[in-house]
């Protein structure tokens, strides 16, 4: 849904995985930018109706970005930066409490 | 400018503490450290510059003619802070403001997972303005956006939308959005433009200072660039964005008549108004601006809330624009120095006196604007039941048209009660503004006599082992183990 | 508003909209009752929207066990409620009376308990009132994710809870449906009786009424004495936090814990004596939240999205008051910090009491009168 306007060069660029997906983008993404830029449009089911959502606002207000990042739940992608590695997931609606167990 | 990157780099105590590092933050931060006080300056975003200065710092845009000269404008804010001895927290949400019992504040902070209490002598909320929401049928489709949140992907990220994308609604910033964007290589195959032609007769008496205003040949270059290489569309009466599971197209009606434009994204913006969470949950008295047409906190000319202390500047205590939005962080920091005594009451008239003069003549031509980019009514208060208002509880305009009449709910507390909108996590932000308007309508009385949410802390996100981590008080032990 | 001025049809005027008053109208109109609910609007001290939702009979009735009978009777009779606000207003508040914990930090907070519960159950028939004290070991067997900190728990049968505003709703709804005329914005200035009927005046007109049912939480002290009742009731605040929604796993409720039928989970409840101060403090909430992880681990991740704090009903000793007026009969008042617990009863029994025309004389313990009795060397 959105196009670099620039060619990413190999130097600025990250890899993650989006549900296992291997994808890249540049340093300075936020999460969400980076999922944009790959032509992620939905990166979440809402808890209510589990109807999807994507980005909307892009600047931490809407919290329709929220995705799963590294393990932890409900993260606002558009406030988190874009780090190599990270591990990210759709938030399938509700949050998993932790699994610890003590 | 000291960045600190960790929780534990922040000091016990502030002279000042600004939240918020758009314009109006980052002057006042500046001018603050300038008078010698010790500042912190915190920001949720990882780099300074708010939204309409979003990356000054880091961008990849290297077209300066892409985002136009006045973006630029904001690198000599983030140069005069880097001068001084500031602390800037990056990526560090402000969730609390409450007094402290030294008749200072407190304030509640998250940075990178780990949460502290900060004491401040004096409090600036410099927390900007946010996209009014325009709930139509179909706005919360993947697809979707606000053109606010094109403009950061393009400023942040040089990402511009790569299928046939509309924008829609009204307001200076909808075209300078499309010129951007269409500079940067968009294929933008409408502009749909919903500012009602009865506007006009409103906005009329407030012509003679607009066009004075340093707004006019800006806005007058904007508008004829749009029109000129866009297919602009005026006189849109309803919207519908279109879909299942994306967005695939938006129903236009103009005229009477209805067409769908198939497209890949649909941009939507219809102005901005203050973000009040912070100042709402801290205390601070707002009232309906009946211009601007938000709720906005009740501010002195000094920007001085209700609460002593507590100061806002910038577009979240009424929108002003960037330019005013620095000068008010200006007379806001000088202010704060004197309540703090650092400077005295004569000194502060006397250095705020130039910043005045200055402002006044940024705000000029404003309440023009504000008068004819005045959204529709069918655009605040959704005609069609199955719009959904509330996006984080999936509340609908049918529930809230049917719960105010029916139930005789009089205001959004009740309705929050009743049908969870504004329960959600983005604490009303996104519903509120059309709910009272709703509600307001249903009752044929004014938003004014409808009220706002009351909201409390934590305002942004915190999780229970942030909050558990911080220390106790005797008294807070007794009220709970008993 | 030129239509309230008109003196009203209605045989009763309930003044209190919130789950007490709209308890008691439901009850009322049920019963075939033409009812006018006078309430205040959007903003006001309202428990109804502030509370912790629990049906709750374990520990309730120390000093008082007639109270341990009400709650116990209403708990028992919420299932027939919950049917009726099903049939009624279409909203299933989601009632479960799955048994509650009242879970335990340190050995002295679980021989406090102890000795709480063997106070109260020597005041009446230990049958009827089943609980069991239970170590670590076997609270961790029927609640797998408690913390290692908990040392132990009391757990009865009879504990539940519902959606209280669900609750709140639904009452208001199937009020509706039963054509009680409800009227936000009214605040009732001075009641007076005069020919047989109550004329309640304020900024909205006058309204006139063969009875009149004072629900008006905090409001009664005010009101009660214009009718010649004592409501001597005083704030009592609460703070409580809810995180974002999560998948279900606390499957019972806790006195400081639950997680709603919609997800969040829900953690109190403080209590101080503030007057009317609602300001959420954040000294309390991190209190809660620690010990909310100490006892479930599992919530250290989770989100807070929204604080509240409400001020609790309290009277002097903590038990409800139901009167009837002596001097003006037809004039009652309800009131209680339990409007949740209590509501199977307000609209089961106490209504067609009052519709009746006399409380029973089961509730003469309830009566203010008792504040008034001189204290027993």
């Amino acid at each position: 849904m959105f196009r670099p306007m620039h060619e990413l060069k190999a130097a600025d660029a990250l890899a993650f995985t989006f549900d296992g997906r291997a994808l890249t983008a540049r340093a300075g993404d936020t999460v969400a930018a980076a999922l944009l830029a790959n032509g992620v449009q939905a990166c979440r089911q809402t808890p209510v109706s589990g109807a999807d959502r994507g980005p909307y606002c892009m600047m931490g207000v809407c919290f329709e970005c929220l995705v799963v990042i590294d393990g932890v739940g409900n993260r606002q992608g558009c406030l988190v930066p874009l780090r190599e590695g990270m591990r990210i997931e759709t938030q399938a609606g509700r949050r998993q409490p932790d699994s610890v167990r003590a | 400018m000291n960045t600190l990157r960790e929780i534990g780099q922040l000091a016990e105590h502030y002279d000042i503490a600004i939240v918020g590092a758009g314009p109006a933050g980052l002057s006042a931060a500046a001018r603050a450290a300038e008078l010698g006080l010790s500042v912190l300056l915190a920001d949720e975003n990882p780099a300074p510059g708010g939204q309409i200065y979003r990356a000054i710092t880091t961008t990849p845009v290297a077209d300066r003619s892409v985002l136009g000269e006045d973006y630029w404008k904001g690198g000599a804010l983030v140069t005069r802070l880097e001068r001084t001895s500031a602390a800037y927290a990056p990526g560090c949400t402000v969730w609390s403001v409450a007094p402290d019992e030294a008749g200072g504040f407190e304030l509640g902070l998250s940075l990178g997972g780990q949460a502290r209490l900060v004491g401040a002598g004096q409090v600036i909320l410099a927390t900007g303005a946010q996209e009014r929401p325009f709930p139509i049928p179909g706005w919360t489709l993947p697809g979707v956006m606000t053109a606010g949140a094109a403009q950061i992907a393009l400023k942040s990220s040089g990402l511009v939308p790569s299928g046939r994308t509309v924008i829609a609604g009204c307001g200076p910033l909808l075209y300078l959005l499309a010129g951007q964007l269409a500079a940067a290589g968009a294929n933008i195959v409408a502009v749909l433009d919903t500012t009602p032609r009865r506007n006009w007769l409103s906005a009329l008496a407030s012509l003679p200072d607009f066009l004075r205003s340093p707004y006019l040949a800006k806005g007058l270059k904007l508008m004829a660039a749009a029109r000129r290489e866009l297919a602009f569309r005026t006189g849109v009466t309803a919207l519908a964005a279109e879909g299942s599971g994306k967005v695939t197209g938006v129903k236009v009606t103009r005229g009477g008549a209805t067409e769908t434009i198939p497209c890949d994204a649909l941009l939507l913006h219809q102005g901005v108004i203050p973000g009040i969470n912070l100042s709402n949950a801290a205390g601070c008295a707002q009232h309906f601006d009946t211009v601007q047409h938000c709720w906005t906190p009740t501010v002195d000319d000094w920007f001085a809330s209700s609460i002593p202390g507590i100061a806002i500047a910038g577009d979240g205590a009424g929108i002003g624009g960037a330019e005013s939005a620095a000068l008010r962080g200006e007379i806001a920091a000088l202010d704060a120095a004197r309540r703090l005594g650092r400077i005295s009451e004569a000194e502060r008239n006397e250095k705020a006196a130039p910043t005045r003069a200055e402002l006044a003549r940024s705000l000029r031509g404003r309440r023009f604007l504000d008068l004819l980019y005045r959204p529709a009514p069918q655009f605040l208060a959704p005609p069609a039941d199955e719009t959904i208002v509330c996006r984080c509880e999936e509340v609908t305009a049918g529930q809230i048209r049917d719960t105010a009449s029916r139930l005789g709910v009089t205001g959004p507390n009740q309705m929050k009660a009743f049908l969870r909108c504004g329960m959600g996590p983005c604490q009303g932000r996104l519903c509120g503004p059309t709910v009272v308007e709703l509600i307001a309508q249903v009752r044929g009385v004014s938003p004014a006599e409808t009220g706002y949410y009351r909201l409390r802390p934590p305002v942004k996100p915190v999780t229970l082992a942030e909050l558990a981590a911080l220390p106790p008080t005797e008294s807070a032990v007794k009220a709970v183990v008993r | 508003m030129t239509a309230h001025n008109l003196t009203s049809e209605a045989d009763i005027v309930v003044v209190g909209g919130g789950v007490v008053g709209g308890a008691i109208a439901l009850g009322l109109a049920r019963g075939g009752a033409r009812v006018t609910v006078l309430d205040e609007g959007d903003v006001a001290f309202r428990a109804s929207r502030g509370n912790f939702a629990l049906v709750w009979v374990q520990s309730k009735g120390l000093g008082m066990p007639e109270y341990a009978m009400w709650s116990r009777r209403s708990a028992e009779q919420w299932h027939q409620l919950s049917g009726v606000l099903s049939e009624e207003a279409g909203i299933d508040v989601a009632h479960s009376q799955p048994g509650g914990f009242m879970l335990c930090l340190s050995e002295a907070e679980l021989e406090q308990r102890r000795h709480t519960m063997q106070r109260l159950h020597n005041q009446m028939s230990l049958a009827d009132f089943p609980y069991e004290i239970l170590d670590h070991d076997e609270t961790k067997r029927r609640l797998p994710d408690i913390g290692p900190d908990v040392v132990g728990s009391v757990y009865s049968p009879l504990d539940g809870h519902v959606n209280s505003l669900k609750l709140f709703r639904a009452l208001r709804d199937a009020s509706e449906r039963r054509g009680v005329d409800y009227r936000p914005n009214c605040t009732v200035d001075s009641i007076t009786q005069s020919g047989g009927a109550f004329r309640l005046k304020g900024a909205f007109g006058e309204i006139a009424a063969g009875k009149v049912v004072l629900a008006a939480g905090l409001g009664n002290a005010r009101l009660a004495p214009m009718v010649g009742l004592d409501a001597p009731v005083k704030p009592s605040k609460g703070q409580i936090i809810v995180t974002e929604k999560t998948d279900a796993f606390l499957h019972n409720p806790m006195v400081t814990i639950r997680q709603t039928d919609e997800g969040g989970i829900m953690i109190g409840d403080s209590q101080e004596d503030r007057g009317f101060d609602t300001v959420v403090g954040q000294p309390i909430l991190s209190v809660m939240a620690e010990r909310a992880i100490r006892m479930f681990p599992r919530l250290a991740g989770l989100n807070v999205v929204r604080s509240w704090s409400a001020l609790r009903v309290m009277s002097p000793d903590g038990f409800p008051i139901y009167d009837q007026s002596l001097s003006h009969p037809g004039a009652f008042v309800v009131t209680c910090h339990s409007g949740v617990t209590l509501a199977a009863n307000h609209v089961l029994t106490i209504a067609p009491a009052i519709l009746s025309g006399e409380l029973p004389t089961t509730l003469d313990a309830f009566s203010a009168r008792r504040f008034h009795v001189p204290a027993h060397a």
